[in-house]
């Protein structure tokens, strides 16, 4: 496909851009010196160029989108609605509160349902995704240990079947990170969680239900364990979407959490987001929250924390990701919230089972809202990699699941199928599976080119890594 | 799969080559296979302090990056630059591609020869 810039010609133009009504004014010696390369193309040729961009690309809206961990649902469009509101978008950060009441109304009720969901007391919406509420979560745990004179702790626990986010963010907090492994059961191995706490144990971070899709039975003695030896808990919400309504990260023994609204919360997500990753605290904690809490009773005002952290981002967030998740916690109400997470665990559970029969599940078939699958005796058989399998999928219309994730998986395969999906796409999701299965035994050569009915077939990764090459070339100059 | 018997071999999959009183590492036949395509190295440099059992290199492969561990403990004598430019070389030739040279070593982990090495990944299958 050609990029805008190799469409149209010389002189061409579209009059959707409004004739310009602001004075002219000259740069002088701060003018450009070379011309302005900007494409030429007529309305016509623009109107399909997106087209044909957006033809090629791949959504929820699209098809089905297992990607493990990633909890890619439905984003309701009555949630975009909302955020296209007058109020929520004609609006400045800096404009007097007392003008945009109903904005912080949002902050304040999205506050509460969340600690309602989580069981925390606080939150703050400034964090833009996961990663980034991770790492204002450890700033939080960094503050609470340096205001108690308690210089000594500087060591986060990750469990080596943690999001590679984890020991990342801990690093960039500048915490030291101590791997543990996990137990045979995929669930922290308790004797070597006593071993790796101590006077220097800052914190634990740990999602639950974990990364291969199970809720860790010793989840109380875990947080525990970790209190004693005064270090604070982190739960990462990557996997709350398993048990809304269900069970609160804070009835578990954790201190900070962090959500994802982009994923659990329906709002759009991938590409760009913008995302949104609160993070809610014990009321020990809140004094620490970076930005600004929304308070006071009939005339909301916002106020910065007495120990804030600081700010982690401009204003409040990405304030109209908030919008939508309220929008989506509201429609769904209490009974809602808890039946989305039930389904959610029902539909995995379903596919496991439907699955186990050809593809290997190295922790059982009972699982919470994904599991992972291990292709290895399959590869060993025939070949065909998980990779392949995943590939495979595409030409069948269905996004891949998360693949090679978590490390601790050979040739593993990732399924979230979500709760939004109906029986008969996850029964025609399993026969391709099934299909795919079939395809590896008989010929397997054919899968290690797949896809070949996609846009883009099988890029070369290796060469990617290699030999990258990292900006737009022209075609004729190579420049 | 190849393990030449001339090399002896750690648990986290390194093959170790004792030269006089220096050796030389890098990672077995087994560990380049089940990495993948390797896209990238990380190094040390010459006058670093390597550890028994401690992390002094990663690889990086479409995969995922991984640590690599030395089986002894001394100063970095020489490193093979030639891998940061063409990491391929681990996967065509993984003992041909050494990492580092160690000298002045103090201690050395236990050790399995190429047949304890290759009962050790069978087991673990």
């Amino acid at each position: 496909m050609e990029l805008i810039f190799e469409k149209g010609a010389e002189g061409r133009h579209l009059s959707i851009l409004p004739s310009c009504d602001a004075e002219q004014v000259e740069f002088g010696e701060f003018s450009r010196q070379t011309e302005l390369r900007l494409p030429q193309v007529s309305e016509n040729e623009l109107s399909r160029h997106y087209t044909q961009l957006a033809e090629r690309s791949y959504g929820v809206n699209n098809g089905f989108y297992p990607l493990g961990s990633c909890t890619m649902k439905y984003n309701p469009k009555v949630n975009e609605e909302a955020a296209s509101f007058d109020g929520f978008t004609h609006i400045h950060p800096l404009q007097p509160e007392h003008t945009a009441q109903g904005c912080l109304e949002v902050f304040r009720l999205a506050e509460e349902a969340l600690c309602e969901i989580t069981g925390m007391d606080a939150m703050t919406f400034q964090p833009a995704a996961g990663a980034h509420g991770e790492f204002t979560g450890l700033l939080l745990i960094k503050a609470y240990h340096e205001k108690r004179g308690d210089s000594r702790r500087k060591k986060i626990i990750v469990p080596d079947s943690a999001h590679g986010t984890n020991p990342a963010s801990a690093a960039m907090a500048g915490f030291e990170i101590v791997n543990i492994p996990s137990a045979p059961d995929g669930c922290v191995d308790l004797e070597s969680l006593h071993k790796a706490v101590g006077e220097d144990t800052a914190g634990l971070m740990l999602t639950n239900p974990n990364t291969i899709g199970l809720f860790d039975k010793n989840i109380l003695e875990i947080t525990r364990i970790v209190h004693e030896a005064g270090g604070l808990n982190y739960y990462d919400g990557a996997n709350l979407n398993a048990v809304m309504g269900l069970v609160r990260p804070g009835d578990m023994g954790f201190d900070v959490v962090h959500l994802n609204l982009h994923k659990t919360f329906s709002t759009p997500h991938g590409g760009g987001g913008p995302g949104s990753g609160p993070v809610g605290c014990k009321d020990f904690l809140e004094q620490f929250l970076p930005g600004k809490q929304v308070c006071g009773e009939d005339r909301l005002v916002s106020e910065k924390p007495d120990c804030s952290v600081g700010s982690v981002k401009a204003f409040n967030g990405n304030f109209l990701v908030v919008v939508k998740a309220l929008a989506y916690i509201l429609t769904l109400g209490n009974d809602g919230i808890q039946e989305a997470s039930q389904n959610a665990v029902l539909n995995a559970n379903y596919m496991a089972k439907k699955l186990e029969h050809i593809y290997d599940l190295p922790y059982g078939s009972h699982c919470m809202h994904e599991f992972v699958m291990s292709l290895e005796k399959l590869k060993q058989e025939t070949k065909v990699s998980a990779m392949d399998v995943a590939k495979g999928l595409l030409d069948y219309g269905i996004h891949p699941p998360t693949m090679y994730f978590p490390l601790i998986v050979h040739e593993a395969l990732m399924v979230e199928p979500t709760e939004t999906e109906s029986r008969e796409t996850l029964d025609h999701a399993v026969k391709v599976f099934e299909k795919l299965w079939e395809q590896a035994r008989q010929d397997g050569e054919k899968l290690h080119h797949a896809p070949v009915h996609a846009a883009v077939g099988r890029p070369d990764e290796v060469r990617a890594a290699r030999q990258p090459v990292l900006r737009y070339q022209d075609s004729q100059t190579g420049k | 799969m190849q393990f030449p018997e001339e090399l002896k071999y750690v648990k986290s999959h390194e093959w170790i080559k004792v030269e006089g009183d220096q050796a030389r590492i890098g990672i077995s036949d087994y560990a380049q296979d089940a990495l993948g395509d390797l896209v990238f190295v990380n190094l040390p440099e010459v006058g670093d302090e390597v550890e028994a059992g401690d992390v002094f290199a990663d690889v990086e492969s479409v995969k995922a990056v991984s640590d690599i561990y030395s089986p002894v403990s001394g100063i970095v004598a020489a490193v093979n630059e030639e891998l940061m430019e063409n990491p391929e070389k681990i996967n065509v030739d993984p003992y041909g591609a050494w990492m580092i040279l160690v000298e002045k070593i103090t201690e050395t982990e236990e050790c399995m020869d190429a047949a304890q090495y290759r009962e050790y990944i069978e087991n673990q299958e």
